[in-house]
């Protein structure tokens, strides 16, 4: 550990990672689903993602909820969501949908992406309702690499499912809209047999999941991939309030204030810090946390290394409780 | 040079070659030049547009859409001539093609992933320098150290075979020249880069690959379904093309900067955990990796200066590194600045996916001479080893004190 006492080429702040974001326009798709076009204040780029990515939308009590990008990864300066009113839900959509507006600011982490395009000659989509928004920018790359590709988009109704006309207006008959108005559709018979040229993706509700997941159960691991809308409680709220960072060892803590990254306030404080990307991407600002609980912002950790909470990246992540400990 | 001073429409020009042997050999006169000309400057002779300046270069970087790689990231336009290996899969790809390939290795290659790694390198790093130091206490730093020792950990991490080793550094080094024209140094490696690369792609079949490095990873995530089983060897390739010679000049840039700096030296030894720090200062100082292409997807526009669609752009890594618009007092190394931000491991998606590695080393290998070596310096000039894209050294001859 070592307290530097010039700090010197402070100039690269954390000015790059998402933080707090705009809303440049909501539109509704459906009666139930807003489409949020979201775009950072100062006009400069979002970090990159790859489709099957989602960001962390932070809620104005401190929860967050995680949704798919459905946009274009060549826009770098936009970011793209369709929400779904539940109203069922645990409030997030109801406080999407009724209190956000265009020109609010809102906090987002990430883009992380648990549910990668893998590359297949041919795939084949599946999405029920809401879940359409993954497929979207998956669709466009699979397109790119030159692969082969069928969807098969489920719904209650045609009215219910946003995108649905869009899709089949520029895609024709590689997309298969089939709403429960007419009835079952057999999806493992859609699936077909396992076949090393074709890889699964599917996204949609626990029954569709389910349905897949046995569908595919023989299948060589990797060759179906599904993302489930987890409804897992994310522990404590983020905070929106100031929080202290107190170093291992060194018996200083120093006040980390909204809108300043850990890395800033540390830098600032005379630690001596290595930080490379400043989005929470490459992992060179990698900090042991021995204390407190950690708001993890990055796109590197997966859900159970978020979930032990030993580490995290100060150039992005923060704290949810009033103290963190870390160990430099 | 003439640097042609323009009018508002047109734009600064040099008929400089970058890829000469003068300037090659001293770089830092032309990157001053270059930086003082403009944002964006035409080389002349090749047709290229240059960015030296740390904001220019750093914004290109970033922007993969504007400035796109799988044209090649050398002076070649792939989509009008051949490139004389395949294309790398990472290196030489943009989006979509590039995300498979660069999450697999960016997992396998990730600090986590390499804390297993870290005590046995650590040890590695202490027997080598003991084995260096009970030689005596002058020794070539280069051959000793900057290519020892990443030739003892990297390959065996990778996982391939022991013998055929002594291709790898030729062939990173014919590579990283067929980035630049072709000048002496790639007429030059020429007549055996066929027998070298013969060798290497040799190495990057399952067969050949042993079990739990890098090299299996990499076929562990073909066999999930992460990567094809046709792109796997090409990854492989890229740690073998990529990982050897880079790092064997950066530990080289490391040492130098310490024997030309000893307070430098001094403080490190008072505060080890400034290794990190020294690593990132002298890949900032030296740039190990000087410069890369990239060619315009779209109509440009970057001071004043109009970049044609479908033009091959060249930025002077080294250049923005070295740019008193953005460092203090830049040709100084020194451990109490903060070197975060340099774009000596490039940045954005193509950002050295291998930084934690060299990091690693590097910091192993600098933490054990720490330990046993009070001082170092130079006892004679070093050589310069030249290369159309590295900067490094050929010879670098030391003196040591043991503590």
């Amino acid at each position: 550990m070592t307290v530097r006492e010039d700090a010197m080429d402070r100039r690269v702040v954390n000015d790059d990672a998402a933080g707090a974001v705009i809303i440049e326009a909501t539109r509704m798709v459906t009666d139930r689903v807003v489409h949020l076009t979201l775009r950072r204040a100062d006009g400069e780029r979002l970090p990159d993602w790859t489709p099957g990515s989602h960001i962390d939308l932070v809620l104005a009590d401190g929860t967050t909820r995680q949704y798919s990008l459905l946009g274009d990864p060549r826009d770098a300066y936009h970011y793209e969501i369709a929400v779904l009113r539940e109203p069922g839900g645990r409030g997030g959509s109801r406080f999407v949908h009724d209190v956000l507006k265009a020109g609010d600011a809102v906090d987002v982490g990430g883009p992380r992406n648990n549910f990668r395009l893998a590359p297949s000659p041919r795939y084949r989509f599946i999405a029920g309702g809401i879940g359409i928004t993954p497929m979207l920018p998956m669709l466009r790359a699979a397109a790119e690499m030159g692969a082969e590709w069928e969807l098969l988009y489920l719904g209650r109704s045609l009215t219910s499912m946003p995108f649905a006309d869009d899709l089949r207006d520029e895609h024709g008959e590689r997309v298969r809209v089939h709403t429960s108005e007419n009835g079952r559709l057999d999806v493992a018979a859609w699936i077909g047999a396992f076949d090393p040229g074709v890889k699964v993706y599917t996204c949609g509700p626990v029954s569709l999941i389910d349905a897949v997941v046995e569908a595919t159960a023989a299948w060589r691991p990797g060759w179906s991939r599904v993302e489930r809308f987890e409804a897992s409680d994310l522990g404590d709220a983020a905070r929106t309030t100031a929080f202290e960072v107190e170093v291992d060892g060194t018996g200083r803590s120093i006040t980390v204030e909204p809108g300043v990254a850990v890395a800033t306030a540390l830098r600032e404080a005379g630690f001596d810090l290595l930080t490379s990307c400043s989005r929470g991407v490459c992992g060179t600002c990698e900090t042991d946390v021995v204390g407190g609980d950690p708001d993890h912002r990055d796109a590197i950790l997966d859900d159970a290394e978020r979930a032990a909470g030993n580490c995290f990246f100060p150039c992005v992540s923060r704290s949810k409780s009033d103290r963190l400990v870390i160990a430099l | 040079m003439t640097i042609i001073s323009p009018a508002p429409t047109l734009i600064p020009t040099t008929d400089e070659d970058p890829f000469s042997e003068a300037v090659l050999a001293d770089p830092l006169p032309f990157q001053h030049r270059l930086r003082e000309a403009g944002e964006v400057v035409l080389l002349e002779r090749y047709g290229v547009y240059a960015m030296g300046r740390y904001d220019t270069v750093r914004s290109a970087l970033l922007d993969w859409q504007g400035f796109e790689s799988s044209a090649g990231v050398g002076i070649t336009d792939f989509r009008a001539e051949t490139p004389w290996r395949p294309p790398s899969l990472l290196l030489e790809a943009d989006p979509p093609h590039h995300n498979a390939p660069r999450s697999v290795l960016a997992k396998i290659l990730g600090p986590r992933e390499l804390r297993t790694m870290a005590p046995r390198w650590q040890a590695d790093a202490e027997t080598l320098v003991d084995e260096v130091l009970s030689r005596g206490t002058e020794f070539d730093a280069v051959a000793s150290f900057a290519e020892a020792f990443p030739l003892r950990v990297f390959p065996d991490a990778v996982g391939i075979p022991e013998a055929g080793r002594e291709h790898l550094l030729p062939y990173g080094d014919h590579l990283f020249n067929t980035f630049g024209p072709e000048n002496f140094l790639v007429e030059h490696g020429a007549p055996r880069i066929a027998e070298h690369s013969a060798w290497v792609n040799e190495q990057c079949a399952r067969d050949h690959i042993s079990p739990g490095g890098f090299g299996d990873a990499i076929w562990a995530a073909a066999d999930r379904g992460d990567l094809t089983v046709e792109q796997a060897p090409l990854v492989v390739r890229s740690l073998l093309s990529a990982g050897v010679d880079t790092t064997v000049h950066a530990i080289g840039a490391v040492l130098h900067a310490f024997a030309t700096h000893p307070d430098q030296w001094a403080r490190l030894r008072e505060e080890p955990a400034l290794a990190r720090v020294a690593f990132d200062e002298a890949i900032r100082l030296e740039a190990p990796v000087q410069t890369f292409f990239r060619t315009t997807t779209r109509e440009i526009e970057l001071g004043g200066v109009r970049i044609p669609e479908r033009r091959k752009i060249l930025m002077f890594l080294g250049s923005a590194n070295a740019d008193p618009r953005h460092w203090n007092d830049p040709q100084r190394f020194d451990l109490s600045r903060d070197p975060s931000g340099h774009v000596g491991f490039g940045m954005g998606i193509h950002q050295c996916v291998g930084q934690h590695v060299a990091r690693l080393e590097a910091v192993s290998l600098v933490t054990a001479l720490a330990r046993r070596v009070e001082s170092i310096e130079l006892t004679a000039e070093p050589v310069r080893h030249l290369n159309n894209t590295l900067r490094a050294w050929k010879t670098m001859p030391m003196r040591v004190r043991l503590a």
